[in-house]
Order: structure tokens, then sequence, then C-alpha cells
């Protein structure tokens, strides 16, 4: 209990700075649920090849220790290419994995085994990373890979900075970087999907699809598009999430992933601020429970929250609004 | 693909007009094979790189994991993310009073991780199975996740490091029974290396196999008589429409809980037979990814069908451990082996008949409302 006093400021913003990372990866379920009905259980996949992709351009583009005008360079690149390889997996995982389901009309519980094996295969091709190595003889890349089923470091080295006080805590400037970032990305995002054409499309295919079809939204599209927008804030996630914490490994989006859903599902699935929300509060709830309970207990507060938010508000905190109607 | 399951369903149907006594000779003569299998190590079948009899005991634990899980996701249409969680709580019910804190002779530990597992059942069900079935999803898998945690965390329960030394089932020596040795396409009597019969051991899996086998039939033949009788009916209504069938006075929340409960005692047996076969458990043996595995047996197996479920458990279980020589890639494999059956064969390997049946049906109205549309 003294813990959580004295630590109250500082477990609040680094709860609030991984529950932005929560956010993040929350968005690209509730879109696709909100649009398809289906639990897309390889997202967490997205987010960790977006993780791979920036550790190794920012090893390409040899990043150390940085700080001022190379740290932002730095910053955007890793960015750029975690959010370009993340939507490019999203969208060949829509293409694979659910594309043809759609075609045939098969039940939902069936998308949910495709995704799962997609799952499998997109988690195991990155733990089976050195296979190729060996047939192309390419040993020169070995410090690239790691050890295939190990941690990877990110190389970025972001100097800690003390920027300015809340209450008590003095806070970092990953802290900033992270929830600027995220906040910025995701005022971007809602407002897309409000005001914008596609956006309108979006929320048209969610609501109804068959009266969106017949208003002329072209249906395919607008899933790909989601899953595109899904993929890019999983990539900008896992940024920040490396920057946090520092490590990626192949298995790194499953447990993720599992807090990103539960995120989406505590704000009300198929709801982009419920979305937002669900992460942040889980985010500064895990922190709470690991100050009162002990660390170990972290992720069980998080699913307790879970189940009691869901026994008195069955549809999350903020209801499904994004795709509605269809109960 | 198809055809296979088409090919079962004929075997099924030419099984089904025989007489009587060949009906039951030629079952009698299946099981008996089955059982017999650890013994004859049929050779396309048997695996090289791990124990055959091991890899069967898994297969037949899994079968009734898988049978549990059939209940609750195939029956009553309820998607459980988190059936890990009850086999857990079967299996370190019996490390605990058979070992850890108590004494208990494993006879009477079995019945108890089952009441346990039980109680947990109706505990998880009776606040949750009134969400929607997406969020049922989620919750289940973090009771799946928690359960784990709790393991991990409570020094009651060992922690991380476990608990050993769990009973077996009490022994009776009877005779041996010698294994085949197959060398090409003949077989010979190994007198080396022979099953003592009932003599349960860390050493021989076999006669664990045999018992799991055994509560694998009964389980079947109890599941059988479920699905006909009243409580079946209830579950398929409950599953194709909630509505309809409240307003036809089924109770089906408490239908649900019954499902509920039924399949997590199911998974406690299974846990408590995994305990008592492993003599040791710790919580790394439940972790999240067996739930993932689970529901996909049903689901490969059609979900429904008591037997898919049954063959595809045992398929999904046997074939990593043959495979086992491509070693890393077996998960690879694995999930793209999903991925395919997914895409071409939506309805699982052995889609129950009525499920058929409703499909060739609704496909009819489709034409016709079709047809309608264009005139």
């Amino acid at each position: 209990m003294d813990l959580l006093l004295t630590h109250f400021w500082e477990l609040t913003i680094t709860g609030l700075a991984i529950g932005a990372v929560y956010s993040l990866v929350a968005l690209g379920y509730t879109l696709v649920y909100g649009v398809l009905r289906l639990i897309n259980f390889a997202h967490s996949e997205v987010f960790m090849w977006g993780s791979f992709a920036a550790v190794w351009v920012l090893m390409a583009a040899g990043a150390g220790k940085a700080s001022g005008l190379g740290l932002a360079g730095y910053l955007i690149l890793g960015l750029v290419a975690a959010m370009a390889v993340s939507a490019i997996v999203a969208l060949l995982l829509e293409f694979v994995a659910y594309r043809p389901l759609r075609k045939r009309n098969s039940p939902p519980l069936i998308a949910l085994i495709s995704a799962i094996g997609a799952s499998f295969t997109l988690s195991e091709l990155m733990g089976l990373r050195d296979k190729p190595l060996k047939w192309f003889n390419a040993s020169g890349l070995q410090d690239y890979l790691g050890r295939p089923r190990e941690n990877l470091p990110f190389p970025l080295q972001v100097e800690t900075k003390r920027l300015f006080y809340v209450f008590n805590y003095h806070v970092s400037n990953i802290d900033v970087i992270v929830l600027v970032s995220a906040i910025v990305m995701m005022v971007i995002l809602d407002q897309f999907i409000k005001r914008s054409r596609l956006g309108r499309g979006i929320r048209a295919v969610a609501q109804d699809p068959e009266a969106a079809a017949l208003m002329g939204v072209n249906r395919d599209r607008v899933i790909r598009l989601t899953f595109l927008i899904g993929g890019l804030m999983a990539g900008a996630a896992a940024m920040m999430y490396l920057l946090k914490i520092g490590v990626t490994r192949y298995n790194a989006g499953f447990i993720l992933g599992v807090k990103a859903f539960t995120a989406a599902v505590l704000g009300g699935i198929g709801n982009l601020r419920g979305a937002l929300l669900g992460g942040f509060i889980l985010g500064v709830a895990e922190n709470y429970g690991s100050a009162l309970f002990g660390s170990n207990w972290k992720d069980v507060v998080a699913f307790v929250l879970l189940v009691v938010i869901l026994l008195f508000r069955p549809t999350g905190l903020l209801g499904e609004s994004l795709g509605k109607a269809r109960a | 693909m198809s055809t296979v399951s088409t090919t079962l369903h004929r075997v099924g149907d030419r099984f089904r007009s025989l007489p009587r006594p060949a009906k039951l000779a030629l079952a009698v003569l299946a099981v008996l094979l089955v059982y017999l299998l650890p013994i004859i190590n049929p050779p396309l079948i048997t695996t090289t790189d791990s124990d055959f009899g091991a890899v069967l005991f898994s297969c037949a634990m899994y079968a009734l994991v898988a049978i549990g899980l059939n209940i609750v996701i195939g029956y009553a249409g309820l998607l459980d993310l988190g059936y890990i969680g009850f086999f857990a709580v079967g299996a370190f019910t019996v490390g605990v009073l058979g070992s850890q804190h108590g004494k208990l002779p494993l006879l009477l530990c079995i019945p108890a991780a089952m009441a346990v597992t039980m109680v947990s059942g109706v505990l998880l069900g009776a606040p949750t199975l009134r969400v929607r079935g997406d969020y049922l999803a989620i919750v289940t898998l973090g009771f799946g996740e928690i359960i784990r945690l709790v393991l991990v965390n409570t020094n009651w329960l060992g922690a991380s490091r476990g608990i050993s030394n769990i009973p077996s089932p009490p022994s009776i020596d009877l005779f041996g029974v010698p294994h085949l040795v197959w060398n090409g396409a003949v077989a010979s009597i190994d007198l080396g290396n022979e099953t003592r019969f009932l003599q349960f051991s860390v050493t021989d899996s076999i006669p664990f196999y045999w018992l799991t086998l055994t509560i694998v039939l009964v389980v079947l033949f109890l599941d059988w008589l479920m699905q006909n009788s009243r409580v079946g009916r209830a579950w398929e209504a409950t599953r194709e429409d909630e509505d309809a069938a409240e307003l036809m006075g089924v109770p089906t929340f408490r239908f649900k809980l019954l499902a509920f409960a039924t399949g997590a005692a199911i998974g406690g047996l299974s846990g408590a037979l995994f305990a008592t076969k492993q003599a040791f458990i710790n919580p790394d043996n439940f972790t999240i990814i067996y739930s993932v595995l689970f529901v996909a047996m049903v689901v490969v197996g059609g979900q429904g069908n008591r037997w898919g479920v049954v063959l595809a458990a045992a398929l999904l279980t046997w074939a990593p451990e043959k495979f086992r020589f491509l070693s890393d890639a077996r998960f690879l494999l694995f999930g793209m082996a999903l991925m395919a059956l997914a895409i071409f064969r939506p309805q699982g390997l052995l889609p129950p008949r009525r499920t058929v049946r409703a499909k060739q049906a609704d496909e009819e109205t489709e034409v016709l409302e079709e047809g309608v549309a264009h005139a």
C-alpha cells in the first residue's frame, strides 16, 4: 500500500506509457472486429514482425547512443520501418488467411482456427529465422538474426533524461516520446475514421454490411483498409514497445496481444475510443496492481479487472459503437 | 480431404447396416486392436523418436480433453479458450491431495479432482455465461492464464517448482505381455521387452494408456447417453437459437452452466490422469497455448461429432511426435496445416451428420431465395 502511495504518479505515468502500446495494438483488434466480427488472433504477430523490422533497420543504420536530432532521425526511421512491415504483414494475413474464408461464407469459429494457424505460422517463421541462412551460406548476417529463440536487443539507446515533474515523479524523455506520439497517432486515426470518406466507409460496413454494399461501398476495399490501419498502428506500437522494453523475441506478441485484446474488450470492442480508454486503464491498473500485490500478480490483476468490468457492463466501458446494431 | 470424410461416413453407414452380432464382433475387434497398439507397434504408425506407449497415452488423454471440450463448444456452442485452466485444476488437485499436503490414494484423488474442477467450472460459468459469445472467449482465456499465474505464484501449490511424487494407481501384477518387433514386414516377439499387466510405473506408459483408454470409452458412452437425452436436445436448441429455445421453455442459462460444468469435470479428469502419469507437474505444463490447441482439436475434428474430435485429438497429438525429425519446423507446419484446413475444409474432418444436413437445407433455401430475387 505504501508503495502505491509514494510512487503513485510514477506508476500512473509509466502505466499510461505502456497503456499507449496496448491501445495502439487494441485498435487493430477493435477495427477488424467491428468490420468483420472476427477476433484477429494473429494481430499480435503483426506487431511482433514490426518490432523486428525496427530492430533490423536501426541495426543496419548503425544506431547506438543518440540524442537530439540524430535521435529523432533514428526514431522516425524505426517507426517508418516498423509501420511499413506491420502493414504489409497485416495485408498478407488478410489475403492468405481470411479472404478465402470470406469467399466461402465459413462459420466464425473456422475463421478463428485460421487465425490461430496464421498466428503459429507467423511466429514460428520468426522463430526459425536462422534456417535460411544455412541454405544461402550468408553467415555475415548472423549478428542481425541473433539467436532465433532468444531476445533480440534494440540497438538504439536513448539516454534517459528527466524533463519535468508531475507532482513527485520526474518524467523521463522516453515516457514523453511514447505518450505524445501515441496520442498524436490516435487523434489522427480518430479524425480519419470520423471525417474522411474512407473512414465513413469503414463505419458503414461495421454498421450494416449489406446496406453499405447497396450504397456502393466496396466491402473488400474497406476490409483491406481496416487491416492496413491495424497494421500501421501495430507497427507504431512495436516501436514504442521497443523504446520502453528494449528487447523483442519471436513470441513477444502473444502476451501483448492478449493484453491488447483485453483492452479492446474492456473499452467495448468495435469502439475506437473504447480501445484507447481500455488500453490506458489496463496499463495503469496493472501498475497499481503490481505495486499492491507484487509484480508477479500483475497479469492476474489485469484479467480480474476485465471479468469484473464485463460483469457490470457486459458490452465494455463505452459500449460497442463502431458496429453496434447487430447482436 | 472430403473424400476421406465421405469414406469415413460410408464406413459408418456400412457398419450400422450390419446385423447386430457382426456389429458387436467388429466393435470388440476394433477396440481390442486399439488396446493392443503399443504392443503391436505397427511399423508405419509407431514413433521412432519417442516412446510409442507415452505418445499413445498422450493421444488418449487429449482425446478425453477433446470429448470434454466438445461438450462445451460442439454441443452447447460456447467458445472456451481457457480449458487448460480446468486441466490444471484437476492435475493440481491430485498433486495437492496425493503428495503436497496429503497422502490420499489416487483412487480418491481422481473423483476429488473432478468435483473440484466441476465447482470451479460453475464458479467461472455462473457470472460469465451471461456475457455474449466473443466475450466469453476472452474471459475464459483470462481464466486459463489466471490459473497458471496463481500456480506460479503460490508457495502452497509448490510455486514454479511444481509438485512431485504424485501417486500412481494401485498396481496388480498379473502377467507380462511381450512386445512385437518389426523387421520390414516380418514381426517377431521380443521376449526381453515386456509390459507387466497393470504395473503402473514411471518407466512404462502402456498401463497408463490402457487405463486412460478405458476411461475414454466409458466417457464416450456417457457422452452418447447425454447427447441423446433431454439435456442433449436442450444444448442443441440453445446453440442453434438461444431466444427461441428460451421461449420454448428451455432454461438456457442452466443448461449452458451444465455444459460448462460437465466439460470442466472431464477436463479435470484428464488433468488428473496427466498428473498421475507424469508423477511430476509444474505450471509450465499448463500454458495458454494448450487451450488454443484444444480448441483446434475440436474444430478440426468437426465440432459436435464425438468420433471426429477423438480422431482429431489423436491425430494432432501423434503427428508432431511422429514427425519429430522435422523438429523445429513442426509447429510451423502445424500452423500452416490449420490454415489450410480452415480454408479447404471449414466443416472439420468429420462434421456431425446433422450439420451436413442442415448445410444442405441452407443451400437449398439460398438457391430458392436467389431465384426469387432474380425473378
